[in-house]
Protein backbone atom coordinates (compact mmCIF):
# COMPACT_ATOMS: atom_id res chain seq x y z
CA UNK A 1 0.00 0.00 0.00
CA UNK A 2 1.06 3.43 -0.95
CA UNK A 3 0.04 6.20 1.37
CA UNK A 4 0.67 9.95 0.17
CA UNK A 5 -0.62 12.83 2.32
CA UNK A 6 1.54 15.61 1.02
CA UNK A 7 1.12 19.92 0.96
CA UNK A 8 3.42 22.11 -1.00
CA UNK A 9 2.76 25.29 -1.99
CA UNK A 10 3.38 26.26 -5.93
CA UNK A 11 4.02 29.28 -7.84
CA UNK A 12 2.78 28.49 -10.97
CA UNK A 13 1.50 30.17 -14.00
CA UNK A 14 -2.46 30.54 -12.59
CA UNK A 15 -0.62 32.70 -9.37
CA UNK A 16 -0.38 30.80 -6.09
CA UNK A 17 -1.70 27.82 -5.23
CA UNK A 18 -1.95 24.90 -2.82
CA UNK A 19 -0.73 21.10 -4.11
CA UNK A 20 -2.69 19.31 -1.49
CA UNK A 21 -2.85 15.76 -2.21
CA UNK A 22 -4.17 12.47 0.07
CA UNK A 23 -3.88 9.17 -1.64
CA UNK A 24 -4.05 5.57 -1.33
CA UNK A 25 -2.50 3.80 -3.75
CA UNK A 26 -2.76 -0.52 -3.74
CA UNK A 27 0.14 -2.00 -4.88
CA UNK A 28 -0.02 -3.34 -9.11
CA UNK A 29 -2.73 -0.58 -9.28
CA UNK A 30 -2.58 1.42 -12.65
CA UNK A 31 -3.30 5.08 -11.76
CA UNK A 32 -3.64 7.88 -14.53
CA UNK A 33 -3.17 11.26 -12.95
CA UNK A 34 -5.29 14.13 -15.37
CA UNK A 35 -6.69 17.85 -15.13
CA UNK A 36 -5.50 21.10 -16.56
CA UNK A 37 -2.09 22.10 -17.10
CA UNK A 38 -1.17 23.86 -13.97
CA UNK A 39 -2.83 21.74 -11.80
CA UNK A 40 0.34 19.81 -10.13
CA UNK A 41 0.24 16.63 -11.75
CA UNK A 42 3.79 16.50 -12.63
CA UNK A 43 4.68 18.31 -9.42
CA UNK A 44 3.28 15.30 -7.31
CA UNK A 45 5.37 13.09 -9.45
CA UNK A 46 8.54 14.80 -8.78
CA UNK A 47 7.96 14.72 -4.99
CA UNK A 48 7.41 10.99 -5.42
CA UNK A 49 10.01 10.62 -6.98
CA UNK A 50 12.54 12.94 -4.01
CA UNK A 51 13.28 15.45 -6.89
CA UNK A 52 11.51 17.61 -5.13
CA UNK A 53 10.68 18.38 -1.61
CA UNK A 54 6.78 19.20 0.20
CA UNK A 55 5.87 19.04 3.98
CA UNK A 56 3.59 15.81 4.73
CA UNK A 57 4.54 12.00 4.46
CA UNK A 58 4.90 9.01 1.74
CA UNK A 59 4.91 5.46 2.92
CA UNK A 60 5.65 2.91 0.53
CA UNK A 61 4.61 -0.82 1.20
CA UNK A 62 5.64 0.88 5.25
CA UNK A 63 8.68 2.12 4.25
CA UNK A 64 9.01 5.60 4.54
CA UNK A 65 10.13 8.33 2.04
CA UNK A 66 8.71 11.74 3.76
CA UNK A 67 8.04 13.18 6.51
CA UNK A 68 8.32 16.50 8.58
CA UNK A 69 12.27 15.35 9.24
CA UNK A 70 13.12 13.29 6.52
CA UNK A 71 13.38 12.87 3.08
CA UNK A 72 14.68 10.05 1.46
CA UNK A 73 17.22 10.96 -1.48
CA UNK A 74 15.86 10.00 -5.34
CA UNK A 75 18.66 7.65 -5.28
CA UNK A 76 17.19 5.38 -2.95
CA UNK A 77 13.71 5.27 -3.54
CA UNK A 78 14.15 2.40 -6.23
CA UNK A 79 11.66 4.31 -8.63
CA UNK A 80 11.47 4.06 -12.80
CA UNK A 81 11.01 7.50 -14.07
CA UNK A 82 9.77 7.99 -17.57
CA UNK A 83 9.99 11.82 -19.12
CA UNK A 84 8.19 13.12 -21.29
CA UNK A 85 11.19 14.21 -23.64
CA UNK A 86 12.50 10.49 -22.84
CA UNK A 87 16.13 12.12 -21.15
CA UNK A 88 18.19 8.99 -22.87
CA UNK A 89 21.93 9.44 -21.97
CA UNK A 90 23.40 10.05 -25.53
CA UNK A 91 27.12 8.79 -24.86
CA UNK A 92 25.98 5.57 -23.72
CA UNK A 93 24.05 2.80 -26.56
CA UNK A 94 20.80 1.63 -25.99
CA UNK A 95 21.84 -1.64 -23.98
CA UNK A 96 24.47 0.65 -22.06
CA UNK A 97 21.65 3.40 -21.45
CA UNK A 98 19.64 0.37 -19.38
CA UNK A 99 22.72 -1.19 -18.21
CA UNK A 100 23.93 2.02 -16.54
CA UNK A 101 20.69 1.75 -14.21
CA UNK A 102 21.74 -1.96 -13.30
CA UNK A 103 23.51 -4.52 -14.86
CA UNK A 104 21.76 -7.13 -15.09
CA UNK A 105 22.31 -7.70 -18.68
CA UNK A 106 19.36 -10.80 -19.26
CA UNK A 107 16.78 -8.45 -17.59
CA UNK A 108 18.04 -5.72 -20.25
CA UNK A 109 17.65 -7.89 -23.21
CA UNK A 110 14.32 -9.48 -22.09
CA UNK A 111 13.28 -6.04 -21.57
CA UNK A 112 14.46 -4.84 -25.34
CA UNK A 113 12.76 -8.02 -26.82
CA UNK A 114 9.94 -7.18 -25.59
CA UNK A 115 9.51 -4.49 -27.14
CA UNK A 116 10.69 -5.22 -30.41
CA UNK A 117 14.36 -3.38 -29.94
CA UNK A 118 16.85 -6.03 -29.40
CA UNK A 119 17.88 -4.91 -33.36
CA UNK A 120 18.83 -1.43 -32.05
CA UNK A 121 20.44 -2.05 -29.20
CA UNK A 122 23.92 -1.13 -30.54
CA UNK A 123 22.75 2.25 -31.85
CA UNK A 124 22.69 5.51 -29.88
CA UNK A 125 19.50 7.65 -29.10
CA UNK A 126 20.52 10.21 -31.59
CA UNK A 127 19.59 8.10 -34.37
CA UNK A 128 15.91 6.62 -32.99
CA UNK A 129 12.58 7.99 -33.60
CA UNK A 130 10.23 9.29 -30.91
CA UNK A 131 8.64 6.22 -30.40
CA UNK A 132 12.09 3.78 -30.44
CA UNK A 133 13.16 6.65 -27.84
CA UNK A 134 10.36 6.36 -25.40
CA UNK A 135 10.48 2.86 -25.92
CA UNK A 136 13.84 2.79 -24.95
CA UNK A 137 13.15 5.26 -21.75
CA UNK A 138 10.18 2.68 -20.64
CA UNK A 139 13.01 -0.08 -20.61
CA UNK A 140 15.49 1.80 -18.51
CA UNK A 141 12.56 2.66 -15.60
CA UNK A 142 12.46 -0.69 -15.38
CA UNK A 143 15.21 -2.11 -15.03
CA UNK A 144 15.70 -1.57 -11.37
CA UNK A 145 12.77 -3.22 -10.74
CA UNK A 146 10.99 -0.04 -9.56
CA UNK A 147 8.39 0.03 -6.49
CA UNK A 148 6.61 2.51 -8.71
CA UNK A 149 6.78 3.29 -12.09
CA UNK A 150 6.24 7.03 -12.79
CA UNK A 151 5.48 8.36 -16.10
CA UNK A 152 5.12 12.50 -17.06
CA UNK A 153 3.07 12.38 -20.42
CA UNK A 154 5.22 9.93 -21.78
CA UNK A 155 3.26 9.45 -24.91
CA UNK A 156 2.23 12.90 -25.62
CA UNK A 157 5.18 13.95 -28.11
CA UNK A 158 4.31 10.74 -30.61
CA UNK A 159 1.60 10.24 -33.09
CA UNK A 160 -1.68 8.49 -32.88
CA UNK A 161 -0.70 5.09 -34.42
CA UNK A 162 2.54 4.93 -32.43
CA UNK A 163 0.55 6.05 -29.29
CA UNK A 164 -1.48 3.00 -29.87
CA UNK A 165 1.54 0.73 -30.48
CA UNK A 166 3.19 2.14 -27.62
CA UNK A 167 -0.33 1.73 -24.79
CA UNK A 168 0.13 -1.65 -25.88
CA UNK A 169 3.37 -2.44 -24.92
CA UNK A 170 2.90 0.02 -21.34
CA UNK A 171 0.12 -3.18 -21.01
CA UNK A 172 1.68 -5.71 -21.81
CA UNK A 173 5.20 -4.78 -19.52
CA UNK A 174 2.53 -3.81 -16.76
CA UNK A 175 0.90 -7.32 -16.81
CA UNK A 176 4.44 -9.18 -16.78
CA UNK A 177 5.47 -7.25 -13.89
CA UNK A 178 2.56 -5.73 -12.20
CA UNK A 179 4.45 -2.40 -11.59
CA UNK A 180 2.49 0.22 -9.16
CA UNK A 181 2.49 2.99 -12.20
CA UNK A 182 1.43 6.39 -11.72
CA UNK A 183 0.89 7.87 -15.25
CA UNK A 184 0.24 11.65 -16.34
CA UNK A 185 -1.82 11.91 -19.21
CA UNK A 186 -4.49 13.79 -21.06
CA UNK A 187 -5.60 11.72 -23.04
CA UNK A 188 -9.16 9.93 -22.43
CA UNK A 189 -8.54 6.92 -24.56
CA UNK A 190 -4.83 6.09 -23.13
CA UNK A 191 -6.61 6.51 -19.72
CA UNK A 192 -9.48 3.71 -20.70
CA UNK A 193 -7.10 1.69 -22.24
CA UNK A 194 -3.99 1.80 -19.73
CA UNK A 195 -5.51 2.59 -16.37
CA UNK A 196 -7.83 1.28 -13.51
CA UNK A 197 -8.18 4.17 -11.83
CA UNK A 198 -8.44 7.97 -12.74
CA UNK A 199 -7.09 11.00 -10.36
CA UNK A 200 -8.36 14.37 -11.20
CA UNK A 201 -6.60 17.21 -10.39
CA UNK A 202 -7.58 21.07 -10.76
CA UNK A 203 -5.57 23.22 -8.72
CA UNK A 204 -3.27 21.33 -6.79
CA UNK A 205 -6.75 19.59 -5.32
CA UNK A 206 -8.08 16.20 -6.03
CA UNK A 207 -11.65 16.75 -7.21
CA UNK A 208 -12.63 13.36 -9.03
CA UNK A 209 -11.22 10.16 -8.38
CA UNK A 210 -12.53 6.82 -9.54
CA UNK A 211 -12.44 4.32 -12.23
CA UNK A 212 -12.10 5.42 -15.74
CA UNK A 213 -15.49 4.31 -17.08
CA UNK A 214 -17.06 6.43 -13.80
CA UNK A 215 -15.15 9.41 -14.70
CA UNK A 216 -14.92 9.63 -18.23
CA UNK A 217 -17.99 8.40 -19.63
CA UNK A 218 -19.85 11.76 -20.22
CA UNK A 219 -23.26 10.39 -21.46
CA UNK A 220 -25.98 11.31 -18.42
CA UNK A 221 -29.35 9.80 -18.73
CA UNK A 222 -31.19 8.32 -21.62
CA UNK A 223 -28.37 10.07 -23.85
CA UNK A 224 -27.16 7.60 -26.54
CA UNK A 225 -23.63 9.19 -27.28
CA UNK A 226 -21.95 12.87 -25.89
CA UNK A 227 -19.05 14.60 -26.70
CA UNK A 228 -17.32 18.00 -25.90
CA UNK A 229 -16.48 20.08 -28.50
CA UNK A 230 -15.72 23.78 -29.70
CA UNK A 231 -17.73 25.48 -32.00
CA UNK A 232 -16.13 26.74 -35.31
CA UNK A 233 -18.39 28.12 -37.15
CA UNK A 234 -22.31 28.75 -37.65
CA UNK A 235 -23.52 28.96 -41.27
CA UNK A 236 -26.64 30.38 -42.62
CA UNK A 237 -27.74 27.86 -45.61
CA UNK A 238 -31.02 29.37 -46.85
CA UNK A 239 -33.30 28.96 -44.16
CA UNK A 240 -31.50 26.98 -41.83
CA UNK A 241 -28.58 27.31 -39.84
CA UNK A 242 -25.24 24.36 -40.00
CA UNK A 243 -23.12 24.81 -36.43
CA UNK A 244 -19.33 23.64 -37.40
CA UNK A 245 -17.69 21.94 -34.39
CA UNK A 246 -14.93 20.53 -33.87
CA UNK A 247 -14.39 17.08 -32.06
CA UNK A 248 -11.30 15.49 -31.21
CA UNK A 249 -9.23 15.58 -34.46
CA UNK A 250 -12.91 15.75 -36.37
CA UNK A 251 -15.23 18.08 -37.97
CA UNK A 252 -19.08 17.93 -37.36
CA UNK A 253 -21.47 19.50 -39.13
CA UNK A 254 -24.92 19.99 -37.33
CA UNK A 255 -28.04 21.53 -37.95
CA UNK A 256 -29.29 24.40 -35.56
CA UNK A 257 -33.05 26.24 -35.32
CA UNK A 258 -32.69 30.36 -35.43
CA UNK A 259 -33.18 30.20 -31.21
CA UNK A 260 -30.34 28.22 -30.53
CA UNK A 261 -27.66 30.06 -32.74
CA UNK A 262 -29.09 33.27 -30.29
CA UNK A 263 -27.73 30.83 -26.88
CA UNK A 264 -24.37 29.96 -28.89
CA UNK A 265 -21.22 31.80 -29.18
CA UNK A 266 -18.35 31.15 -31.74
CA UNK A 267 -15.31 29.74 -29.71
CA UNK A 268 -17.27 28.52 -26.81
CA UNK A 269 -17.66 24.46 -25.68
CA UNK A 270 -20.54 23.08 -26.27
CA UNK A 271 -21.61 19.57 -25.91
CA UNK A 272 -23.14 17.54 -28.80
CA UNK A 273 -25.62 14.36 -27.62
CA UNK A 274 -28.21 12.73 -29.39
CA UNK A 275 -31.04 10.51 -27.81
CA UNK A 276 -33.65 9.14 -30.26
CA UNK A 277 -31.30 7.27 -32.40
CA UNK A 278 -29.44 4.22 -32.15
CA UNK A 279 -25.58 5.34 -33.05
CA UNK A 280 -24.10 2.78 -35.39
CA UNK A 281 -20.60 1.14 -35.60
CA UNK A 282 -18.52 -0.15 -37.78
CA UNK A 283 -14.97 -1.30 -38.16
CA UNK A 284 -13.07 1.03 -40.77
CA UNK B 1 67.87 33.79 -42.71
CA UNK B 2 68.47 30.12 -42.29
CA UNK B 3 71.74 31.79 -39.69
CA UNK B 4 69.55 33.83 -37.61
CA UNK B 5 66.42 30.51 -37.10
CA UNK B 6 69.60 28.85 -35.77
CA UNK B 7 70.01 31.17 -33.00
CA UNK B 8 66.27 31.47 -32.01
CA UNK B 9 66.41 30.45 -28.30
CA UNK B 10 63.34 27.82 -27.68
CA UNK B 11 63.44 28.05 -24.20
CA UNK B 12 61.01 30.40 -23.49
CA UNK B 13 58.14 28.85 -25.63
CA UNK B 14 58.85 25.66 -23.76
CA UNK B 15 58.81 27.30 -20.97
CA UNK B 16 55.32 29.42 -21.73
CA UNK B 17 53.89 25.85 -22.68
CA UNK B 18 55.74 24.06 -19.85
CA UNK B 19 53.47 26.52 -17.87
CA UNK B 20 50.36 26.66 -19.62
CA UNK B 21 50.08 23.09 -19.36
CA UNK B 22 50.62 22.35 -15.60
CA UNK B 23 48.38 25.51 -14.73
CA UNK B 24 45.55 23.99 -17.50
CA UNK B 25 45.73 20.52 -15.61
CA UNK B 26 45.64 21.88 -12.28
CA UNK B 27 42.77 24.64 -13.21
CA UNK B 28 40.59 21.75 -14.34
CA UNK B 29 40.42 19.93 -11.17
CA UNK B 30 40.23 23.10 -9.17
CA UNK B 31 37.27 24.50 -11.38
CA UNK B 32 35.44 21.80 -12.46
CA UNK B 33 33.43 21.25 -8.63
CA UNK B 34 33.21 25.09 -9.24
CA UNK B 35 31.51 24.86 -12.39
CA UNK B 36 29.56 21.77 -11.08
CA UNK B 37 28.49 23.81 -7.96
CA UNK B 38 27.64 26.88 -9.90
CA UNK B 39 25.54 25.02 -12.73
CA UNK B 40 23.51 23.33 -10.40
CA UNK B 41 22.75 25.58 -7.32
CA UNK B 42 19.88 28.17 -7.03
CA UNK B 43 21.43 29.47 -3.87
CA UNK B 44 21.55 33.58 -3.56
CA UNK B 45 24.84 33.06 -3.05
CA UNK B 46 25.35 31.84 -6.57
CA UNK B 47 25.95 35.79 -8.45
CA UNK B 48 28.66 36.17 -5.54
CA UNK B 49 30.37 33.01 -6.42
CA UNK B 50 30.23 33.78 -10.21
CA UNK B 51 31.40 37.74 -9.74
CA UNK B 52 34.71 36.52 -8.37
CA UNK B 53 35.67 33.55 -10.49
CA UNK B 54 35.66 36.24 -13.23
CA UNK B 55 37.02 38.71 -11.73
CA UNK B 56 40.64 38.32 -13.11
CA UNK B 57 38.65 38.64 -16.57
CA UNK B 58 38.21 42.61 -15.35
CA UNK B 59 40.92 43.16 -13.77
CA UNK B 60 44.21 44.81 -15.23
CA UNK B 61 47.05 42.44 -14.78
CA UNK B 62 48.90 44.36 -12.54
CA UNK B 63 46.15 44.55 -9.84
CA UNK B 64 45.82 40.67 -9.89
CA UNK B 65 49.95 40.75 -9.98
CA UNK B 66 50.43 43.16 -6.79
CA UNK B 67 48.18 41.36 -4.78
CA UNK B 68 49.72 37.52 -5.19
CA UNK B 69 52.91 39.45 -5.15
CA UNK B 70 52.34 41.07 -1.83
CA UNK B 71 50.53 37.91 -0.65
CA UNK B 72 53.20 35.32 -2.15
CA UNK B 73 56.60 37.04 -0.83
CA UNK B 74 58.37 36.05 2.12
CA UNK B 75 57.20 39.29 4.23
CA UNK B 76 53.85 38.02 3.64
CA UNK B 77 52.77 35.07 6.23
CA UNK B 78 51.82 32.59 3.48
CA UNK B 79 55.08 33.39 1.43
CA UNK B 80 56.88 32.89 5.02
CA UNK B 81 55.15 30.04 6.19
CA UNK B 82 56.08 27.94 2.39
CA UNK B 83 59.71 29.49 2.97
CA UNK B 84 59.73 28.64 6.49
CA UNK B 85 58.58 25.16 6.41
CA UNK B 86 58.85 23.64 3.05
CA UNK B 87 61.84 25.70 2.11
CA UNK B 88 59.45 26.81 -1.05
CA UNK B 89 59.87 30.51 -2.50
CA UNK B 90 56.79 31.72 -4.06
CA UNK B 91 57.85 34.53 -6.26
CA UNK B 92 60.11 34.94 -8.51
CA UNK B 93 60.12 31.79 -10.16
CA UNK B 94 58.00 28.92 -11.73
CA UNK B 95 55.98 28.12 -9.02
CA UNK B 96 55.04 31.60 -8.08
CA UNK B 97 54.33 31.28 -11.99
CA UNK B 98 51.98 28.75 -12.10
CA UNK B 99 49.97 30.06 -9.09
CA UNK B 100 49.42 33.36 -10.36
CA UNK B 101 48.71 31.94 -14.09
CA UNK B 102 45.98 29.75 -11.47
CA UNK B 103 44.59 32.56 -10.37
CA UNK B 104 44.52 34.67 -14.00
CA UNK B 105 43.22 31.89 -16.22
CA UNK B 106 40.43 30.50 -13.98
CA UNK B 107 37.57 32.30 -15.71
CA UNK B 108 38.58 30.73 -18.67
CA UNK B 109 37.89 27.19 -17.23
CA UNK B 110 35.16 27.67 -15.10
CA UNK B 111 32.91 30.13 -17.49
CA UNK B 112 32.78 27.38 -20.60
CA UNK B 113 32.43 24.34 -18.35
CA UNK B 114 29.87 26.33 -16.07
CA UNK B 115 27.96 26.74 -19.43
CA UNK B 116 28.45 22.96 -21.00
CA UNK B 117 27.10 21.91 -17.81
CA UNK B 118 24.02 24.72 -17.35
CA UNK B 119 23.07 23.50 -21.14
CA UNK B 120 22.68 20.04 -20.08
CA UNK B 121 19.01 18.79 -20.05
CA UNK B 122 18.38 18.39 -16.44
CA UNK B 123 15.86 15.82 -16.78
CA UNK B 124 19.19 13.50 -17.98
CA UNK B 125 20.72 14.16 -14.52
CA UNK B 126 17.86 13.58 -12.75
CA UNK B 127 17.22 10.37 -14.76
CA UNK B 128 20.58 9.29 -13.59
CA UNK B 129 20.06 10.39 -9.64
CA UNK B 130 16.49 8.25 -9.77
CA UNK B 131 19.04 5.31 -11.60
CA UNK B 132 20.36 5.38 -7.92
CA UNK B 133 23.71 7.44 -8.81
CA UNK B 134 25.52 9.67 -7.31
CA UNK B 135 26.07 13.26 -8.02
CA UNK B 136 29.85 12.36 -8.60
CA UNK B 137 29.08 9.67 -10.97
CA UNK B 138 26.80 11.48 -12.58
CA UNK B 139 28.95 14.26 -13.43
CA UNK B 140 31.98 11.35 -14.44
CA UNK B 141 29.42 9.33 -16.17
CA UNK B 142 27.12 11.58 -17.84
CA UNK B 143 27.52 15.11 -17.82
CA UNK B 144 31.17 15.57 -18.72
CA UNK B 145 30.78 12.94 -21.60
CA UNK B 146 28.20 14.93 -23.30
CA UNK B 147 29.81 18.64 -22.65
CA UNK B 148 33.00 17.32 -24.67
CA UNK B 149 32.90 20.46 -26.78
CA UNK B 150 32.33 23.16 -23.98
CA UNK B 151 35.51 20.96 -22.23
CA UNK B 152 37.56 21.43 -25.22
CA UNK B 153 36.71 25.29 -25.18
CA UNK B 154 37.62 25.57 -21.32
CA UNK B 155 40.65 23.47 -21.91
CA UNK B 156 42.21 25.16 -24.90
CA UNK B 157 41.02 28.81 -24.07
CA UNK B 158 42.69 27.94 -21.06
CA UNK B 159 45.79 26.93 -22.24
CA UNK B 160 46.03 29.66 -25.21
CA UNK B 161 45.08 32.64 -22.58
CA UNK B 162 48.48 31.37 -20.45
CA UNK B 163 50.34 30.85 -23.07
CA UNK B 164 49.32 34.62 -23.46
CA UNK B 165 49.79 36.08 -20.05
CA UNK B 166 52.50 38.79 -20.00
CA UNK B 167 51.39 41.57 -17.04
CA UNK B 168 51.17 38.97 -14.31
CA UNK B 169 54.25 36.89 -15.14
CA UNK B 170 56.15 39.79 -15.53
CA UNK B 171 55.35 41.07 -12.21
CA UNK B 172 55.49 37.62 -10.04
CA UNK B 173 58.07 36.16 -12.55
CA UNK B 174 60.51 38.96 -13.66
CA UNK B 175 62.62 37.44 -16.50
CA UNK B 176 64.29 35.22 -15.43
CA UNK B 177 66.11 32.94 -18.52
CA UNK B 178 64.88 29.49 -18.56
CA UNK B 179 62.66 29.60 -15.19
CA UNK B 180 60.44 32.51 -15.55
CA UNK B 181 61.13 34.29 -19.04
CA UNK B 182 58.34 32.75 -21.30
CA UNK B 183 57.91 33.89 -24.90
CA UNK B 184 55.96 36.77 -24.08
CA UNK B 185 58.03 38.08 -22.14
CA UNK B 186 61.00 37.40 -24.08
CA UNK B 187 59.40 39.44 -26.79
CA UNK B 188 58.68 42.28 -24.75
CA UNK B 189 62.64 42.37 -24.33
CA UNK B 190 63.34 41.74 -27.61
CA UNK B 191 61.23 45.04 -28.73
CA UNK B 192 62.50 47.01 -25.31
CA UNK B 193 66.01 46.48 -26.85
CA UNK B 194 65.02 47.05 -30.44
CA UNK B 195 65.82 44.00 -31.65
CA UNK B 196 62.98 43.70 -34.04
CA UNK B 197 64.00 40.79 -36.77
CA UNK B 198 63.93 38.16 -33.48
CA UNK B 199 60.67 40.40 -31.91
CA UNK B 200 58.87 39.16 -35.31
CA UNK B 201 59.90 35.88 -35.36
CA UNK B 202 59.16 35.01 -32.15
CA UNK B 203 55.83 36.67 -32.64
CA UNK B 204 55.28 35.13 -35.97
CA UNK B 205 55.67 31.88 -34.03
CA UNK B 206 53.28 32.69 -31.44
CA UNK B 207 50.49 33.75 -33.90
CA UNK B 208 50.94 30.23 -36.30
CA UNK B 209 50.44 28.24 -32.94
CA UNK B 210 47.79 30.45 -31.49
CA UNK B 211 45.81 30.48 -34.91
CA UNK B 212 46.59 26.36 -35.37
CA UNK B 213 45.21 26.17 -31.57
CA UNK B 214 42.36 27.72 -32.24
CA UNK B 215 41.48 26.35 -35.81
CA UNK B 216 41.51 22.63 -33.87
CA UNK B 217 38.97 23.46 -31.76
CA UNK B 218 36.15 25.33 -33.72
CA UNK B 219 36.65 22.63 -36.21
CA UNK B 220 36.44 19.75 -33.87
CA UNK B 221 33.29 21.54 -32.04
CA UNK B 222 31.54 21.92 -35.45
CA UNK B 223 32.08 18.16 -36.10
CA UNK B 224 30.86 17.41 -32.58
CA UNK B 225 27.31 19.91 -33.12
CA UNK B 226 26.87 18.43 -36.52
CA UNK B 227 27.13 14.63 -35.20
CA UNK B 228 24.72 16.14 -32.07
CA UNK B 229 22.25 17.37 -35.28
CA UNK B 230 22.49 13.80 -36.93
CA UNK B 231 24.46 15.38 -39.64
CA UNK B 232 27.15 14.67 -41.32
Amino acid sequence: MIKIDINKKLHGANGEMDLNVNLEIKEGEFLALAGLSGSGKTTLLRILAGLETASGTINIHNNLWLNDKFCLPSQKREIGFVFQDYALFPNFSVLDNLLYVNKDKELANYLLKMTELEELKNRFPQTLSGGQKQRVSLCRALMNRPKILLMDEPLSALDSNMRTKLQNEILTLHKEFNTTTIMVSHDPSEIYRLANRVVILNFGEIINDGTPKDILLKTKGSQKFSFEGELLDIIKVDVIHVAIVSIGQQLVEVVVSKEEVKNLKIGQKVSLATKAFSPTIQGL
Amino acid sequence: MIEILKDIEFEPFLLSFKLAGITTFILFFISLPIAWYLSQTKSKFKPILEAFTALPIVLPPSVLGFYILWSLSFNSPIGAFFQEYFGIKLVFNFTGLVIASCFYSLPFMVQPLQGGLESINKNMLEASYISGKSRFETLFRIAIPNIKPALLTAIIVTFAHTVGEFGVVLMVGGSIPAETKVASVAIYEFVEVMDYTNAHIYSGIMITLSFLTLLGVYMFNGKQKNMLLGKK
